[in-house]
């Protein structure tokens, strides 16, 4: 019993891994736009210096899959763990990726006169934060059930993405002056809907994870 | 004085059909397998579709080699076993009254976990089962099926400068080889093997693996192995055995990665008991 004992303890130190490689993304998303809003540099580049340390972490993610799938030879749930978690590191490590490319926008941005559009992107990021904490809550709990909710609700970053692209078109057309700040916010609301689309693939491994079905690409 | 049985308390089915409405080659109805007093097996009921290869797996005890042994009625030499219920291959019941046990055991062919040449030389070992059944007309005939059967056998190549050489000079892996050619050479229609490759190396344990991958073309293979990965390997279909009842038969697939059964799920993640 003592070797299937460390077995739980490997999968049980895979799942604390992923939890925090999760809770770097949303923390990295959640200060690129409080550089954006609150027009802080130092804080995005801040996200920008630590995000080699959350790519070091989606490696090590990587490296304990192969690990355990080499010396473990996980089955079932185990197995459904192990990949979803393997395929969920590099998703978590996008996110942040994004959470940069804001980072980034937010200090070119900061340079310029502010823009009352960026107010616009706060409910965008709000909601995507929000998807992103529930996906891992429900990953954490196995909840297909949620997760599947939570799929659900990326119809609302969608429309405010909508919403918010034909708001900056407007303005470029109306403020021709101020198109070049309204593409760099454009870029950003782009972000944000991508961030949606990732936390639905994350709810996809969660379904899997927990009842063996293949949503993906189902709808 | 009442049967002892040895798993009162299990009340679990096989969830996914054992029975398919599909043609089996060998059809197990409701069978029940006592040494003595005590019940080993537990109401089976089994479907094995021709020339697929079915994996049995299960704990130490759990009934699934003398299930296997069923199957060619091996448990006929053991003092005071009984079966009740049918074992239908190509719907004739192996257990009716009249039943000719040679012919049986010619057409179910067994391979056990220690390979057991006879202390003969190559090629007697293979001529063996077709010299008493007679099967040869002839000595090129005997010769010409002897070579076919080292070469279904995948050992035709190494072996074929020294036939005539004691079959106790070759490696383990060799040797057991030679067993899968002589149960072959009778060419039997169901191949039962019994943890065929439990004694060998890896490299030896790959060959008898890919030689079953080969053999289903032609034979319905049946093979305990208390190894999961082995039976996730060469398997199709996998029955896993608890306490001498069947709990569940699943694809393989399906049973390495989702099985239905949490008792099947406990097994192979290794959290039973």
């Amino acid at each position: 019993m003592d070797i299937h004992r460390h077995l739980d303890d490997e999968l049980s130190s895979l799942r604390d891994r992923v939890l925090l490689l999760g809770g770097e993304a949303e923390q990295a998303l959640e200060r690129a736009m409080h550089a954006l809003t609150d027009r802080d540099s130092d804080v995005a580049r801040q996200v920008l210096d630590h995000d080699d340390q959350i790519d070091r972490l989606e490696v090590e993610i990587d490296r304990q899959c192969i690990d355990i799938i080499a010396l473990r030879q996980p089955a079932a749930r185990d197995l459904r763990f192990v990949i979803s978690v393997a395929k969920m590191a590099p998703v978590l490590e996008r996110i942040a990726d994004h959470a940069c490319n804001i980072a980034r926008a937010a200090i070119d941005l900061n340079n310029e006169p502010e823009l009352k559009s960026v107010l616009d992107l706060n409910r965008m990021a709000e909601h995507a934060l929000k998807m992103l904490r529930a996906s891992l809550d429900a990953f954490t709990s196995s909840d297909a059930i949620k997760a599947r909710e939570i799929i659900k609700s990326d119809s609302e970053i969608n429309d405010l993405y909508n919403h918010t692209f034909h708001r900056l078109i407007e303005l470029m057309v109306s403020e021709p002056s101020t198109a070049t700040r309204d593409a760099r916010l454009l870029f950003v609301a782009k972000h944000l809907e991508r961030i949606g689309d990732y936390v639905t693939d994350i709810c996809e491994l969660t379904v899997y994870m927990s009842e063996a079905a293949f949503i993906k690409h189902t709808k | 004085m009442p049967v002892q049985t040895a798993a009162p308390k299990i009340e679990v089915r096989a969830s996914t059909p054992a029975v398919t409405n599909g043609k089996a080659k060998v059809a197990v109805r409701d069978l029940n397998f006592f040494y003595g007093r005590v019940q080993a097996l537990h109401d089976i009921s089994l479907d094995i579709p021709e020339r697929i290869v079915m994996a049995f797996i299960g704990p130490s005890g759990c009934g699934k080699s003398t299930f296997l042994r069923t199957l060619n009625r091996m448990n006929d030499v053991i003092p005071g076993t009984r079966a009740d219920g049918q074992v239908l291959i190509d719907d004739h019941d192996i257990y009716a009254a009249g039943t000719d046990v040679v012919a049986l055991r010619r057409r179910v062919g067994m391979v056990f976990q220690k390979s057991n040449p006879f202390p003969k030389s190559i090629f007697d070992n293979v001529a063996y089962g077709l010299r008493i059944n007679r099967m040869a007309e002839s000595s090129s005939d005997l010769q010409g099926r002897v070579e076919q059967a080292l070469k279904d056998a995948a050992l035709w190549n190494e072996v074929k400068d020294r036939l005539k050489t004691s079959a106790l000079s070759l490696s383990g892996g060799q040797q057991q080889r030679l067993c899968i050619a002589r149960a072959l050479a009778v060419r039997p229609e169901v191949l039962l093997m019994d943890e065929p490759a439990s004694a060998l190396d890896p490299i030896a344990t790959s060959k008898i693996e890919e030689l079953i991958f080969d053999l289903k073309k032609q034979y319905t293979i049946v093979i305990v192995t208390h190894n999961m990965q082995q039976a996730a390997r060469v398997s199709d279909t996998t029955a896993f055995f608890l306490l001498g009842k069947l709990i569940e038969v699943n694809a393989t697939e399906q049973m390495f990665t989702a099985p239905k059964e949490k008792l099947t799920e406990d097994y192979i993640t290794g959290r039973f008991g």
